[in-house]
């Protein structure tokens, strides 16, 4: 049959770019013997396709059909491109850790001054040298899913940043991943981030391309762990060139009565998907994670949650809008578990699209997977296009389409922005949208 | 709290063994060879007399379903079925031809009587005291693989309503047969449904002629009987332009320790301006307290609102089987057509139930209206899986979905899987679920009220079902509330 052809012609050519790769990867031993296990693991299952459940709305065999190999280390000029990408997406305030084409780019980060309690290193450094516990942790994510499990095998660099016990950090974390080879390539990144107790942060994570970037694939993956009594804000935007792949994972733990606010907007790649499994492990915890689509041209861009009520008493949010326009495909999938005596649990889910075109296609799936009797969990998904009413009222006061149009879908998404605890980030987003609807003319 | 031994009494009273419909009848019957080959299938068309398109039809279903695999998605959990070790058909033998009803087996007579199923149409004929509003009701009574009796034959000719075994249509109607069997379910469909396609044996065939409204309810009464027996039942339903019928179904088995298989194929199709009514009362045996013995009930059931303004509903009210795997669906393909779905699915002892629909929205301006609710108790595991979806061209289509689910003790389980794929920028689309357990604030009025535990649940139990029964014909509704509160003893205490 053809789906078995062509499974095999990329697993064959992935398993030669894997093993003309090996000696660019860090880490021996242990981490070394983890990486061929993963490598296995993915080459069994090949890339997903629609007829895994969990990839029904996203087929990576029929839309990125290949993983192209890894890509080189930036040269000199990339590094200047690079730099100019930076200064474009420039946040103010923020704290830059800068990976450029999956490495680490030191002399375009700030290292200088870090706060009493905060390390910094590469994921290249936790894997060469790094004690086991650290390199466990940095290898814990199951290859069950194999687009995980080929990031495990092919990850080459990234950052892991620990905040100690008691360390509350003012000035916010980012991440910014820029590609800038003009050959198209795979990067394979991860980073770690520890939270200890009592604690909080604020991470940025940013994907970005630089000038003349192409066809590139983002494979990455954060390995969030959260103390008790800790905060964590994380907010994620893709903005990367609209010929891109970006396959990213996160992996969230929360201790006991810690809280973790996350918020994520998809605007740019082609084809995007975003996989985050979140467990409350400890008593007491709250999780609120929003997020936006927006998305036009043929952009497909797929946000699949898995949030895991492991303990009582934990609580969690989700507020999920999707704007789509031409021929755009907007996936969400939000599944929520509520274990076995994890009574108490209190879990919402509220997803919703508007669709601009009748070419865009929404497709949502809110799940509940329920086993516990004393809870209160719910789920809400609407779809439909914008209220004609409403357009009316606004054309009556001497709006255009166009503007009137734009009003409604700030406000639309507004609802999860609106979530952002700082300010800076806040409006951010909030300019980001502004900007798309601009850019919509 | 020690236990009053009146308490304890009730309880045993009560358990999840007491299945009200666990008796046998015994009567001689006759059966294929144990086993699935082509030559049950062979001997199973040659029971029915069947046209050679029908055995070609059947052969060609057989050869498919080799090549098939079980289908392994639905959160249900059994043990492997061995498909060699079923006997695929099973009569009640006949003494002679049948020509009347007082020639038929007084058992089978005497079974269908403890069930309360009326078959002796003097009865309600003849009956003086009829309460207001209670209507006539056609029944198709069938007993293992073979359709018994059929009530009211004489009165539905008159009406031009065709309603009958469909082993007596494919005989009789072979062009109504041949036109509508299969296009709605095709035999590749599923593996059940295709494993069906080969092997069924009966059930009901109804043809409603243009512009009739059917003058009674029509039913059918699933009896499963023999040991070691498959049901595979299949029923077909038209509604030709403007003309409407109600169709009641009901099911129940014996207690066994074995399970045993059900897989029927139900279809549906309406025309223009027509509308069709499917309600389920599905009662088969679910099983021993221990999880031990229960029917496998595996379904596929799908309506065509093939004309212009037609409408399918189905309702459904689930208390039986060890385990339900079914999901009845409309494909909205006429402009305005109306699917709706309302279904109560009730999970006790070790049960699993994983049910729910598919509204697909073909035509321009279909509606759908989706209204589920699932209640847990014991160790069971319900779960809703359901599909609302918008093709290209389905401009201004509606759906709302509202699921609910109630869960009644912390060892089982309630799950609910939406799938809502948009695919139109004028589709409108409204899904909501929810999921609780019975507040102990209700529970304690009641019983401070002077309701007991049992009683109080059943109370706030049939509240929360309330919006489904309202769906089903009266005689149903009061049958189905008093099913629920049976199904939900033994759950608290």
């Amino acid at each position: 049959m053809n789906v078995a052809l062509v499974k095999n012609e990329t697993a064959s050519a992935l398993s030669d770019s894997f093993a003309l790769a090996r000696g660019r990867l860090p880490g021996s031993g242990k981490v070394a013997s983890a990486r061929e296990a993963a490598f296995a693991a993915y080459a069994q299952a090949g890339l997903p396709h629609r007829r895994i459940e969990d990839w029904k709305y996203t087929d990576l065999r029929a839309l990125m059909r290949d993983v192209l190999p890894l890509a080189a280390a930036p040269d000199a000029a990339e590094l200047t491109r690079a730099a100019a990408a930076a200064k474009l997406h420039a946040i103010d305030g923020v704290r830059r850790l800068v990976l450029v084409d999956g490495v680490f780019a030191p002399q375009l980060s700030d290292l200088g001054g870090l706060e009493k309690g905060v390390s910094v290193r590469t994921l290249r450094e936790a894997l060469e040298a790094g004690d086991a516990a650290l390199q466990a942790q940095l290898l814990a994510p199951d290859n069950a899913n194999p687009m995980v499990a080929l990031n495990s095998a092919m990850m080459t660099d990234g950052v892991v940043i620990d905040i100690a016990d008691g360390v509350v950090l003012t000035q916010p974390l980012q991440i910014v991943h820029i590609a800038s080879g003009h050959v198209p390539a795979a990067m394979f990144t991860r980073s770690l981030l520890r939270l200890g107790k009592n604690a909080g942060a604020t991470l940025v994570e940013s994907y970005i391309a630089a000038e003349g970037a192409k066809a590139y694939q983002v494979h990455d993956s954060l390995i969030i762990a959260i103390g008790n009594n800790s905060r964590l804000d994380h907010v994620r935007l893709n903005e990367d060139g609209r010929d891109a792949f970006n396959i990213s994972s996160a992996v969230v733990s929360l201790g006991a009565h810690a809280h973790f606010n996350t918020f994520g907007m998809m605007s740019g790649a082609g084809v995007s998907r975003y996989q985050a499994t979140i467990a409350i492990a400890g008593e007491g915890s709250k999780v609120e994670t929003n997020g936006v689509n927006l998305l036009n041209g043929k952009q497909h861009a797929d946000t699949t949650l898995f949030m895991d009520h492991a303990v009582p008493n934990g609580a969690s949010r989700e507020i999920f809008r999707a704007v789509v326009d031409d021929r755009a495909h907007s996936v969400f999938q939000g599944r929520i578990i509520v274990r076995p005596h994890a009574q108490k649990t209190d879990a919402k889910m509220m997803t919703r699209a508007l669709l601009l075109s009748d070419e865009a296609e929404a497709d949502n799936k809110p799940e509940l997977e329920i086993f516990a009797d004393d809870v209160t969990c719910g789920h809400g998904a609407t779809t439909g296009a914008l209220d004609e009413s409403l357009l009316f009222y606004l054309r009556a006061r001497g709006l255009s389409e166009k503007e009137a149009q734009a009003l409604l879908i700030q406000a639309f998404v507004g609802e999860a922005i609106e979530t952002i605890v700082n300010d800076g980030l806040r409006e951010l987003a909030i300019a980001a949208a502004r900007r798309w609807l601009e850019a919509r003319g | 709290m020690p236990a009053v031994q009146e308490t304890v009494d009730r309880v045993r009273q009560i358990d999840v063994d007491q299945y009200r419909y666990g008796f046998e009848t015994l009567i001689e019957s006759d059966k294929a060879p144990k086993g699935l080959s082509e030559d049950t299938v062979r001997f199973i068309s040659a029971k029915k007399n069947e046209p050679a398109w029908m055995l070609e039809w059947r052969l060609e279903a057989y050869r498919r379903w080799l090549t098939m695999t079980e289908p392994q998605w639905a959160r249900v959990n059994y043990p492997k079925i061995d498909y060699q070790d079923l006997y695929y058909y099973s009569a009640p033998k006949p003494k002679k031809t049948v020509s009347s009803l007082d020639e038929i087996d007084p058992e089978i007579l005497k079974t269908y009587e403890k069930l309360g199923i009326p078959l002796r149409e003097v009865e309600v004929l003849e009956g003086v005291v009829r309460p207001e509003g209670q209507r006539k009701i056609a029944v198709d009574a069938v007993f293992d693989s073979v359709s018994v009796a059929t009530t009211f034959q004489k009165e539905l000719k008159a009406a031009g309503v065709i309603f009958m075994p469909i082993s007596e249509a494919i005989r009789e109607h072979p062009d109504l047969v041949q036109k509508y069997l299969g296009t709605v379910v095709p035999t590749s469909d599923n593996y059940f449904a295709t494993l069906n396609s080969a092997v069924f044996s009966d059930g009901s065939f109804v043809y409603v002629p243009p512009g009739v409204r059917c003058p009674m309810e029509l039913s059918t009464y699933f009896r499963i009987n023999e040991r070691n027996t498959g049901q595979f039942e299949r029923t077909l339903i038209i509604a030709d332009k403007g003309a409407y019928v109600s169709y009641l179904e009901g099911c129940t088995a014996p207690q066994r320790d074995e399970n045993q298989l059900h897989a029927a194929v139900v279809e549906l199709v309406t025309h223009d301006d027509a509308e069709i009514k499917y309600s389920t009362v599905q009662n088969w045996y679910p099983g021993n307290s221990e999880g031990k013995g229960g029917i496998y009930n595996f379904v596929t059931k799908r309506g065509d609102c093939r004309g212009n303004n037609s409408k399918i509903s189905w309702t459904q009210v689930e208390t039986g089987s060890a385990i339900t795997w079914k999901y009845p669906s409309c494909i909205l393909r006429g402009d305005n057509s109306r699917g709706e779905f309302y279904s109560i699915a009730i999970s006790n002892g070790h049960q699993q139930v994983d049910s729910g629909t598919k509204m697909i929205h073909l035509g321009k301006n279909t509606t759908s209206r989706i209204i589920s609710k699932g209640i847990a108790a014991g160790v069971s595991q319900n779960t809703y899986r359901g599909l609302v979806t918008a093709h290209r061209k389905a401009t201004g289509a509606r759906n709302f979905t509202a699921c609910d689910s109630l869960l009644i003790g912390d060892k089982c389980g309630a799950h609910t899987v939406p799938y809502v794929e948009a695919k139109n920028s004028s589709a409108l689309f409204e899904h909501e679920a929810t999921t609780s357990k019975i507040s102990e604030d209700v529970l304690f009025y009641c019983v401070q009220r002077g309701l007991s535990q049992e009683e109080a649940v059943g109370l706030v139990v049939n509240g929360f079902v309330k919006d489904v029964l309202q769906q089903l014909p009266m005689e149903f509704a009061v049958e189905a509330q008093k099913l629920i509160s049976i199904s939900l003893e033994g759950s608290v205490g």
